[in-house]
């Protein structure tokens, strides 16, 4: 490259390099939340070589009822809905509507780790009964710490929505898309976590 | 959406303590953040050596009458798990990344300054409560890999602290790795190309992909470890139906990767360094970012070539076979860039152009083994002996650790404002290099004779080469004192160096030395051609 080509380049940016760039806290979510899914990848592969290559004991109880996961996936994907609705809302300056999409999708995750809790308490086996077992309560309680984690965040973004023009307006959505793309993300983790636990 | 940067919120460097106080604060300047990672790194070398030191004490003879076997166990866990965790990781990703990756793109600082300070500040607790749980029933006995069922049948107490420092230093090294991708990928200068940046950039960009695909692995893997050691599952047990080659194949998705994350900025760094020294243009800038990306994919697929004696199935000892022996082509690409950016190149004999020498000699060595070991036959015989442990520290030692002294003589000038002393530099050199081989080269007859690793008592057979191994051990332990001798002098009463004591072209020496706080006066400068030595060097600046 001559000198002139690259003399003229850096006029040309000069107008550009203003002290202000691009918002890139979305790229390093999303960056996290891809390292996040490889320790449910990891989870599941140790999951289904389990599955594969070790033969339960004679007598071992693994049978699971559906209802309850089947009530859970719903709850979990009209809540990423409702979320959804939250950051429409928002959009358009409607604080009290957003606030209350939010506290709708809050309620349900908390649905769901209820439901959760009930299904433990009556499944027929414990954490240390068999290989199953394990793995079982490793990846639903992995899964359900990231939802309690996600339900305590919604409410932290819905108490700061309660001022129109305050913390979160459409000026600054972001902490409500982060949260929204975080649910998302467990959402569709639990979708893979119902299909392969459960259905498989 | 953009972020304005508020001139008067980012003048608040008054609030932030001045001088030498900074360097223990919460401070969120990058080159702050990169010498807490250096210093704190090679305290723990310092640490880890010392406990080298004591496993070559014990090794020179046959018998265990230095310390007892539980506490050699110990010793060689805790001296694996610093160097790896505690010294080459940070120091070669967090401590140079830190400090270069900003200037190379053009940037004030890091993308996520914030998320910066607290991956370092992660570190020193978990590598002081690594070092403590000796004093707490003994620290983990496992060695580095924890393998199962070892980890779980050995003293719990100190194989947890291992396993919450493991996962600590595990969450830094995620931080740091979201750090380097956003601002390598998002935070360049305008103008300036991906394809136009020194290939450190490169480097840890691959790093930084590995870091985040693998490490959070190794975290789900070691939780799992901890609820077999703490609420006794059989994850890992067999006796309890569990699988411990399940922990292995996962262990080793993380911990294979986990040595190109250790080696892949060494050969960033030292492609920053060849050129300024031989004054030629780095050969072959395109090929040498394929490669890093070619190993970076291949990398994720090799794991189980550390796996061929447990159990493996035929199909998988083949696969794995043929893709760790692929991984030769790229990293023999590179090798013969390197060669090829010395060769007719005005060449001055320095410190940083000795040691990288020595790291392309001894790299060369270390991967010429591991095609070896690659091949199933011969790592059956060779498997858990100190072939593997002379292979290893060949890649480790003799390349990483040189390379991080090599960058440490040669970026002296820009973070201090002073030049070291030459002399003092090279007798490092010359005492290391024969140290490090006298120490490890010798190993390899070992381990084809059947030593095995990680024991504390051997065959006396073997004495006399042991011997030779722990006088070279020595030489390395001595070498460090003209090193620290060097710094510490050099700092207080170096000759000024000037802002470019090199006449380099990559842009940290385009500002002055020591650089202000933001970085530059002014705008950043535009440097498309970090490497175009050879052709009217004087007039671009």
């Amino acid at each position: 490259m001559t000198t002139l080509d690259s003399s003229n380049e850096i006029q040309k940016n000069n107008s550009e390099v203003d002290e202000s760039h691009e918002d890139f806290r979305m790229f390093g979510l999303i960056t996290f939340l891809i390292a996040d899914g490889m320790t449910f990848a990891g989870f599941f592969a140790a999951y289904l070589t389990y599955k594969a290559v070790n033969p339960l004991p004679d007598g071992a109880i693994y049978e699971l009822e559906l209802p309850i996961p089947t009530l859970n996936t719903i709850l979990l994907l009209v809540s990423s809905a409702t979320f959804h609705k939250a950051g429409k809302a928002l959009l358009k300056d409607k604080n009290s509507d957003s606030q209350k999409w939010l506290c709708f999708t809050a309620f349900l995750g908390i649905i769901f780790l209820i439901c959760q809790l009930f299904e433990y308490f009556h499944l027929p086996f414990g954490l240390t009964d068999n290989l199953f077992a394990s793995t079982f309560y490793a990846l639903t309680g992995f899964h359900g710490l990231h939802v309690t984690l996600g339900t305590l965040m919604i409410l932290i973004i819905a108490w700061q929505s309660r001022i129109d023009g305050g913390r979160l307006s459409s000026q600054n959505m972001f902490p409500l898309e982060a949260v929204e793309l975080y649910w998302h993300f467990v959402d569709g983790i639990w979708v893979i976590l119902f299909i392969i636990l459960y259905l498989l | 959406m953009t972020i304005s940067i508020d001139p008067q919120k980012t003048n608040n460097e008054s609030l932030q303590p001045k001088g030498w106080l900074r360097y223990f604060s919460f401070s969120l300047d990058h080159k702050v953040i990169g010498i807490q990672y250096l210093v704190c790194g090679f305290l723990f070398y310092l640490i880890g050596g010392t406990l080298a030191s004591a496993i070559r004490i014990e090794l020179a003879s046959p018998m265990s009458d230095f310390m007892p076997r539980d506490v050699y166990n110990q010793v060689l866990t805790l001296h694996g798990t610093i160097m790896i965790f505690l010294w080459i990781v940070p120091v070669v990703n967090g401590a140079f990344g830190n400090y270069l990756i900003p200037f190379y793109v053009g940037a004030r600082d890091m993308a996520f300054p914030r998320l910066n300070a607290v991956a370092f500040w992660l570190i020193p607790p978990s590598g002081l409560m690594l070092v403590a749980s000796y004093f707490v029933e003994g620290a983990a006995q496992a060695g580095w890999t924890a393998y199962p069922p070892l980890s779980i049948t050995t003293p719990q107490s100190g194989q947890i602290i291992w396993i919450l420092s493991v996962l600590l230093l595990g969450g830094s090294s995620i931080f740091g790795g979201i750090n380097f991708i956003a601002t390598i990928i998002k935070l360049r200068r305008p103008g300036l190309k991906l394809m136009q940046l020194p290939m450190y950039c490169w480097a840890m960009l691959g790093t930084s992909l590995l870091v985040v695909l693998s490490t959070p692995v190794l975290a789900g893997t070691l939780i799992l470890l901890s609820f077999d050691i703490i609420a006794n599952t059989g994850f890992f047990n067999p006796v309890l139906g569990g699988n411990v080659v399940v922990y292995q194949h996962l262990f080793w998705f993380y911990s294979h990767p986990a040595v190109y994350i250790m080696v892949l900025p060494a050969f960033g760094l030292v492609s920053e360094i060849l050129p300024v020294h031989a004054r030629k243009p780095l050969f072959g800038y395109t090929t040498m970012v394929f490669s890093i990306m070619g190993i970076v994919v291949l990398g994720l697929v090799v794991w189980a070539h550390h796996m061929f004696t447990s159990g493996t199935p035929p199909w998988m000892r083949l696969f794995f076979t043929i893709a760790t022996a692929f991984i030769a082509v790229p990293t023999g690409i590179k090798f013969f860039n390197w060669v090829a950016t010395l060769w007719g190149g005005k060449i001055s004999i320095n410190s940083a152009m000795l040691f990288s020498c020595g790291f392309i000699i001894n790299f060369v060595f270390g991967g010429i083994t591991g095609v070896a070991l690659a091949q199933v036959p011969f790592d059956i015989h060779v498997h858990d002996t100190y072939f593997v442990v002379a292979h290893f520290h060949y890649i480790v030692y003799g390349g990483t650790v040189f390379i991080i002294f090599s960058s440490i003589y040669h970026w002296f000038p820009k973070v201090t404002g002073k030049m070291f002393n030459e002399k003092l530099g090279i007798l490092h050199f010359i005492i290391t290099f024969i140290g490090f081989n006298l120490c490890f080269a010798p190993q390899h007859w070992l381990g084809l004779n059947g030593m095995p690793r990680r024991v504390a008592e051997y065959d006396p057979q073997f004495q006399f080469v042991n011997q030779i191994s722990s006088l070279g051990a020595l030489l390395m332990a001595i070498s460090t004192i003209p090193f620290l001798i060097n710094v510490f002098v050099s700092v207080r009463n170096g000759k000024d160096a000037g802002d470019n004591p090199w006449n380099a072209l990559t842009p940290e020496w385009l500002t002055s030395s020591p650089p202000p706080v933001e970085n530059w006066e002014g705008e950043a400068p535009l440097v498309q051609e970090p490497y175009g030595y050879g052709e009217e060097i004087s007039e671009q600046k």
